[in-house]
């Protein structure tokens, strides 16, 4: 069995090899950054937004027991059902329990990442259920058998021909590259599973505990459906979704868009507050809120890192990552890719498995810049190297850092070592860049900078004098 | 003023003369230059691997070999940055905690140095050529040094400045992550040269020695005839 870290090197390696690929994604992202930049210049001031937006969602996950419990009261006034599920197998179980107890033979869904998160959709087709996503991304990926791309573009890895020649094979489409007509034979495609399906499960944006409504965003009204033409809604939430109060969405939609699309706002934003009500006349018969933990009340634990709770989702870290931007998004091997991904996913699914994903990335802090809730992404990856180091140091890496560390501070001994280095140099020409070569990682790709003939405190002592070291 | 030299330890070792160059361009704003004794690493690699304990070693030997200095100063915005920012977080709860945030608190990057610090733009440097400029992450977003190199850049007598497209995208060096995932590095490394190469500039110029030497190491393995140059280098150039 290939180890987590040796799956994600060897596919790193292929999507990095594969410029074509690389050049595509970069090439899509280019495009997002002038409409993201356009929409943040509708923001008085985007920093103050982004100050204010950190400070409410880190009030917001300070209080979570308090919103939670606000949020699951007002939503079950309106006749909602909200099951608590502390890990994704409970999530699971009941959705499951509640198709069950109904009757459902299919099913329909909304994106939603969470569900990625539980694995809902293998769960739900083990039993017999037939499950269609609906977000035209997400149902792509879904003909592809293929798991989302990027957590808000599940399909961007894809060209238009692509996506056609998949219609023609799946569907018996005819081969077009033109982008409406591929949503419209999608479209055609699904328009009759959302009269046949009897459950709609969604996800949730934002969870408003003062009107104890979840908010959903999107572009293609796919959600709206899902929703609320079978007869049962299951939604499945995240608990750190919620925000204190309704007006509160008057930041967070439009920063979502932003940051998340390069939109002001997007197509559709929906509130959702319960099933339909006597004097409705349409809407879903029952409405059930799984309210998931999975881990999530350990990083709320880590008052270092609690902050990342604060997450929305949006992408925007994936976006101007340039690791994301050159591995792509299968290479992580994890439901959350990019920044915010590296640094949860050791919390989600253990520290000591995904590390590496803490280590495979140059600090650069482009992640934290392009955050809108402020979350202090690559300062989370140097903790998480931190806390792995603490709890099981690599053996070679310990031993490496104590003689380097007892090196630095022996200055005298340090500069010794050094100028053995220098007599070693000229052996190491003879290996160069070969498969001998110790420092291979980099000669392979990368001149060797060369020792200077003297260091600067050699130099600076012949001409400027000072204490002999 | 009395101005510490702080030279990062492969500075000291690869690129001599980039430490000439800060010493030169000080000294010719009429300031006195000293290099304390006693210096070495910062203590980043370890810091970065996850290793405190360990660069907590390392950077006690830094504090103490500045302890005298009034004004410390470095060519790298990446070691100024672990100085300056890690630092305080590194000792926190420490007994030198305090020590720590002095340090901190006297040690400035080069060219923020001389803009915010020194208010200078000119120094009086000639260097006739096509320029671009690579931000180097640490300095740009630990350090918001963004403006300062491009403001003693534009004084530079004889050099054009010509914008690269996403200067502000790492180069992909990151210390031990360039040896860690190479194939990752060197992609980003490729990318950041292309970027370059298209500018049709002669020299490319970093506050950053680390990033110059992993953006050197593909151009010289792509024979590029481009040539790479720390900010300091050209600022000492008459």
């Amino acid at each position: 069995m290939t180890s987590i870290v040796a799956e994600f090197q060897r596919l790193a390696r292929r999507y990095t090899a594969d410029r074509q690929h690389r050049a595509f994604i970069q090439k899509g992202l280019s495009g997002y950054y002038q409409k993201r930049d356009a929409a943040k210049a509708s923001f008085q001031s985007w920093e103050d937004a982004r100050d204010l937006a950190a400070q409410t969602k880190y009030d917001a996950v300070n209080h979570l027991d308090q919103y939670l419990m606000e949020f699951t009261e007002k939503i079950e006034a309106r006749g909602a059902k909200v099951f608590w599920a502390s890990s994704a197998k409970e999530a699971r179980d009941f959705i499951l329990r509640v198709a069950r107890e109904n009757g459902v033979r299919s099913i329909i869904k909304s994106k939603t990442m969470t569900s990625e998160e539980i694995h809902l959709n293998d769960a739900l087709e083990k039993e017999g259920y037939g499950v269609i996503e609906s977000d035209l991304g997400e149902y792509i990926v879904q003909l592809r058998k293929e798991p989302p791309y990027h957590l808000v573009f599940p399909a961007m890895h894809l060209t238009r021909a692509q996506i056609s020649e998949l219609f023609q094979k799946e569907l018996g489409s005819s081969p077009t590259d033109d982008p409406e007509e591929l949503t419209m034979i999608a479209r055609r495609a699904m328009r009759r599973k959302y009269c046949e399906a009897d459950m709609g499960i969604s996800g949730a944006n934002f969870a408003v505990a003062e009107t104890g409504m979840i908010s959903i965003t999107e572009n293609e009204g796919n959600a709206r459906l899902t929703t609320s033409l079978p007869r049962i809604h299951v939604a499945l939430v995240g608990i750190e979704k919620v925000l204190p109060k309704l007006e509160n969405l008057a930041l967070f939609l439009p920063m979502l868009a932003t940051a998340g699309a390069g939109q002001q706002m997007t197509c559709y934003n929906t509130m959702y507050g319960g099933p339909r009500q006597p004097d409705e006349i349409d809407g879903p018969e029952q409405m059930h809120i799984v309210l998931l933990d999975n881990r999530r009340t350990e990083l709320l634990a880590d008052a270092q890192q609690r902050d990342t709770l604060g997450c929305i989702r949006c992408g925007a870290c994936l976006n101007v990552c340039p690791i994301f931007k050159n591995i792509g998004g299968y290479s992580y091997g994890t439901t959350y890719q990019g920044p915010i991904g590296s640094v949860i996913t050791p919390h989600l699914r253990g520290l000591q498995e995904w590390k590496h994903l803490s280590s495979a990335s140059s600090l650069c802090g482009a992640c934290t810049e392009a955050c809108p809730v402020k979350i202090d992404l690559h300062h989370h990856l140097l903790q998480n190297r931190r806390n792995a180091a603490r709890m099981k140091a690599v053996p070679a890496e310990k031993i490496s850092f104590l003689a380097f560390a007892w090196l630095m501070s022996h200055p005298p001994i340090y500069r010794m070592a050094v100028a053995l280095g220098r007599i070693f140099e000229p052996l190491h020409r003879l290996v160069n860049g070969t498969a001998l070569d110790p420092m291979r990682a980099w000669t392979k790709t990368r001149a060797l900078p060369k020792l200077a003939p003297d260091s600067f405190h050699q130099q600076w002592k012949k001409h400027r004098g000072g204490k002999p070291s | 003023m009395r101005i510490s030299l702080f030279v990062p330890c492969f500075v000291d070792q690869l690129y001599p003369q980039v430490a000439w160059s800060v010493v030169r361009v000080l000294e010719g704003l009429g300031h006195q230059v000293e290099f304390p004794d006693g210096q070495s690493c910062c203590g980043q690699p370890p810091f970065n691997s996850g290793y405190w304990d360990e660069a907590r070693v390392a950077a006690r030997a830094t504090i103490a070999a500045f302890r005298d200095s009034e004004v410390v100063v470095g060519p790298s915005g990446s070691c100024v940055a672990m100085i300056k920012i890690f630092y305080p977080q590194l000792f926190a709860g420490d007994p030198q905690e305090l020590e720590a945030r002095e340090l901190a608190a006297k040690t400035h990057e080069f060219s923020s140095f001389l803009v915010n610090i020194l208010g200078v733009t000119d120094v009086g440097a000639k260097f006739s050529g096509k320029v671009t400029f690579h931000d180097g992450c640490h300095g740009l977003r630990e350090l918001g040094v963004k403006k300062e190199p491009r403001a003693l850049l534009e004084k530079v007598q004889g050099l054009e400045l010509l914008e690269m497209a996403e200067a502000e995208t790492c180069c992909g060096f990151g210390g031990t992550f360039a040896v860690k995932f190479p194939t990752i590095s060197t992609a980003m490394d490729e990318v950041k040269c292309s970027s370059i190469l298209e500018t049709g500039a002669d020299v490319v110029v970093s506050n950053d020695s680390s990033c110059l030497m992993q953006i050197r190491g593909m151009l010289e393995k792509q024979k590029s005839t481009v040539r790479s140059l720390h900010l300091a280098e050209i600022l000492a150039s008459r």
